[in-house]
């Protein structure tokens, strides 16, 4: 620590913090789609990473379709990008649901091993659709190069552009969650199956969409994703776990929870990286959660509900 | 007598299924296969052990761990450690910088051996280590999780998560755990030579010994009246807890049990191999096994056994010609086994191998038909 002055020290908080952000707003994308599916649902979906791959693959997709045929395209095609990896996640997250998860509602551990198979077979059409090697999209000009504020403090411009995607769609997602009636018939489905039915509200539709949203927000999550790294195959598999942990320690019923821990892991991870290796930082921050979880199970902000 | 049929061996029913698995595996398997399949079949029968921890643990507890590779690659690593240290003497080791430590621990400039590595010089403690220390570290995570009432998905993923961090530590201590690679270049055990087709095939037969031993000890748990609570907590865990017991405390014996279990296949492994790397303990192995249990059928052990030997199988022979249909199959298979009959491959037999024991009953018919008429006749002529 001797070997920093303190300005050099403030420097690289800040840079680390904002390197944190971009892996945070992956994460709390992610874990926005598992919290709704995993919390609202109890369904353990170990296909979440693979349906985040999608989402990027699709952004490649759209891409390399507007370098080809649309250049003149390029500088906005970001944006169609970001909803076509929402649609086509969500469509595929439909699909899924309607072919397997509704017949599994009451055994959440089989849920788990059913989609772990279905991330396996969706890892192999990866492989086969965009082959093995890691690719990432050409990006538009303006989302390249970074913002510097002080002399020592560089901030890219994808990671600020990444954070205000997040900020957007976890608001939207709140307001969907919380503030609308479709909203209001997942929560009273999640909290007594069997009464919201008696009060005219189809569960059955109602989970095939909430599916399909998760889905299609980790989609979005991908296509952010673009930004920062590039895709392969088994991208998501890097993700599902920091993403689950993300969730249960913020508590599985709370957004809130789920922003703060999903903020908290990733600054912890992006700061220690810088002082000691990427895979010590990893082992230490998970460890540091294993034992929070340990004194605390039910997460950090858990509403007061019966299991 | 009596007791040691119905407990342990199972009855009728579980005595036949013992004999024709010990057959299949000492006597069938041997006598076909070369020493290279016959290796490999042995490399399967180490992850069996892990199959059959999880059917204790997951299909008679109700408790889904994915962090069985940990306990795997915990045992794994102790033998793993012992026979490196042997094979590292300092005759061997003369060109090193330092003569005497693992090749791995000279390449990363360490000059002296860990304090960690030095107990597993001795083969005694190395066998108490493969047994305890999984079941140690077992009781830990168990007691944590289940005293605060934490089960079912939480603990899976908790499990999960641990499962990571080992993975990530043994990767990033390259210079005291062999790294990515792992521990490689083992060669002998006191002295004999492990890597020898003879060595090789005594120790497939140690291993088939000692999972079948496993299977009976697994069931004598089974058969008690431990395994009859630990039924009921998987079922309805409040009502057993106000009944008056402590239901953590049955959790955590299972857990600890199924940790040592699957430590000794870990062990086993690395001797019939010859090396053990940080690929046998993260999530895509523990998960692994969880397919072998689930295929097999999450309620039976010896089913646990064929599942882990099918998937196998069809992974080398997959793996071999179509590399990749492979994952296809197999991720399909895990979602057929899930829906379409979650009791696997035992489940099948018993819903409809009596349509293919009537089949063959015929030969028993003749027998016992015959049998009594040949003898009557013998009876006439003689009169």
């Amino acid at each position: 620590m001797d070997a920093y002055t303190s300005s050099e020290l403030i420097s690289i908080f800040a840079m680390q913090g904002f390197s944190g952000i971009s892996l945070f707003s992956v994460l709390l994308l992610m874990a926005l789609g598992l919290a709704i599916i995993f919390g609202q649902m109890g369904v353990i979906n170990m296909a979440h990473g693979e349906f985040m791959t999608v989402g990027a693959y699709t952004t490649y997709f759209m891409a390399t379709l507007t370098e080809t045929y649309l250049p003149s395209f390029m500088p906005y095609y970001f944006v169609f990008a970001i909803i076509m990896a929402f649609i086509v996640a969500g469509i595929l997250g439909y699909l899924v649901e309607f072919a397997f998860i509704r017949h599994l509602y009451k055994r959440p551990l089989d849920t788990l091993l059913a989609t772990w198979g279905l991330s396996l077979i969706m890892q192999q059409s990866f492989r086969s659709l965009f082959g093995a090697r890691e690719v990432s999209p050409t990006l538009p000009e303006w989302l390249l190069g970074s913002y510097q504020p002080t002399e020592t403090i560089y901030i890219p411009i994808n990671g600020m552009f990444v954070l205000g995607l997040t900020t957007v769609i976890t608001i939207g997602t709140y307001y969907l969650m919380f503030k609308s009636r479709w909203g209001l018939r997942v929560r009273a489905t999640t909290q007594n199956r069997a009464m919201s039915g008696a009060v005219g509200i189809n569960t059955k539709k109602v989970d095939r969409y909430t599916f399909a949203l998760g889905c299609g927000i980790a989609g979005i999550a991908g296509a952010a994703f673009t930004t920062i790294a590039s895709t392969g195959p088994t991208t998501g598999t890097l993700y599902i776990v920091d993403t689950f942990m993300v969730v249960v320690f913020g508590g599985a019923m709370s957004l809130f929870g789920t922003i703060a821990s999903a903020f908290s892991i990733a600054q912890t991870q992006s700061i220690l990286e810088f002082f000691i290796s990427g895979s010590m930082a990893k082992v230490y921050t998970l460890f540091a959660l294993v034992l929070i979880l340990m004194f605390k199970p039910e997460g950090l902000f858990a509403s007061k509900v019966r299991r | 007598m009596s007791f040691v049929y119905d407990k342990i061996m199972g009855g009728k029913k579980g005595l036949t299924g013992l004999i024709i698995l010990a057959t299949l595996i000492l006597i069938i398997f041997p006598l076909l296969l070369d020493s290279f399949r016959l290796n490999l079949v042995g490399k399967y029968l180490t992850y069996a052990f892990a199959a059959v921890s999880l059917v204790l643990l997951w299909g008679h507890g109700g408790i889904l761990s994915l962090g069985q590779g940990i306990f795997f690659g915990l045992g794994g690593y102790a033998m793993a450690m012992f026979l490196k240290l042997e094979a590292s003497s300092p005759e061997n080791t003369t060109i090193q910088s330092t003569p005497g430590i693992p090749d791995f621990m000279d390449w990363n400039q360490l000059t002296e051996l860990p304090w960690f590595w030095e107990p597993f010089s001795s083969l005694t403690f190395t066998v108490l280590a493969v047994l305890i220390i999984p079941a140690a570290f077992a009781y830990i995570i168990g007691s944590a999780m289940f005293k605060r009432r934490v089960g079912g998905v939480y603990f899976a993923i908790i499990t999960q998560v641990i499962a990571v961090i080992l993975t990530v530590l043994i990767v990033g201590q390259q210079g005291v755990t062999g790294g990515i690679n792992g521990i490689t270049d083992l060669r002998t055990l006191h002295g004999w030579d492990i890597t020898s087709d003879s060595a090789k095939t005594i120790l497939y037969f140690i291993n088939c010994g000692l999972l079948l031993t496993v299977i009976l000890a697994s069931r004598f748990i089974l058969t008690s009246k431990f395994g009859r609570i630990l039924l009921a907590v998987r079922d309805k865990e409040d009502r057993v807890r106000f009944s008056g017991y402590d239901v953590a405390n049955f959790k955590i014996f299972i857990f600890c049990f199924a940790a040592m279990i699957s430590a000794i296949g870990g062990a086993m492994f690395t001797l019939q191999v010859g090396f053990m790397s940080p690929s046998f303990v993260g999530i895509v192995p523990s998960i692994e096994m969880v397919i072998f249990a689930a295929v097999g059928g999450r309620m039976s052990l010896i089913g646990a056994v064929y599942g882990t030997l099918l998937i196998n199988f069809g992974k080398t022979a997959f793996s071999e010609s179509f590399p990749e249909m492979w994952l296809f199959l197999v991720g399909g298979l895990f979602i057929a086994v899930v829906m379409l009959f979650p009791n696997g491959l035992a489940g099948l037999w018993n819903d409809h191998g009596h349509h293919i024991t009537k089949k063959f009953a015929f030969i028993a018919k003749i027998f016992s038909k015959s049998a009594p008429q040949i003898f009557e006749k013998k009876v006439e002529d003689a009169r």
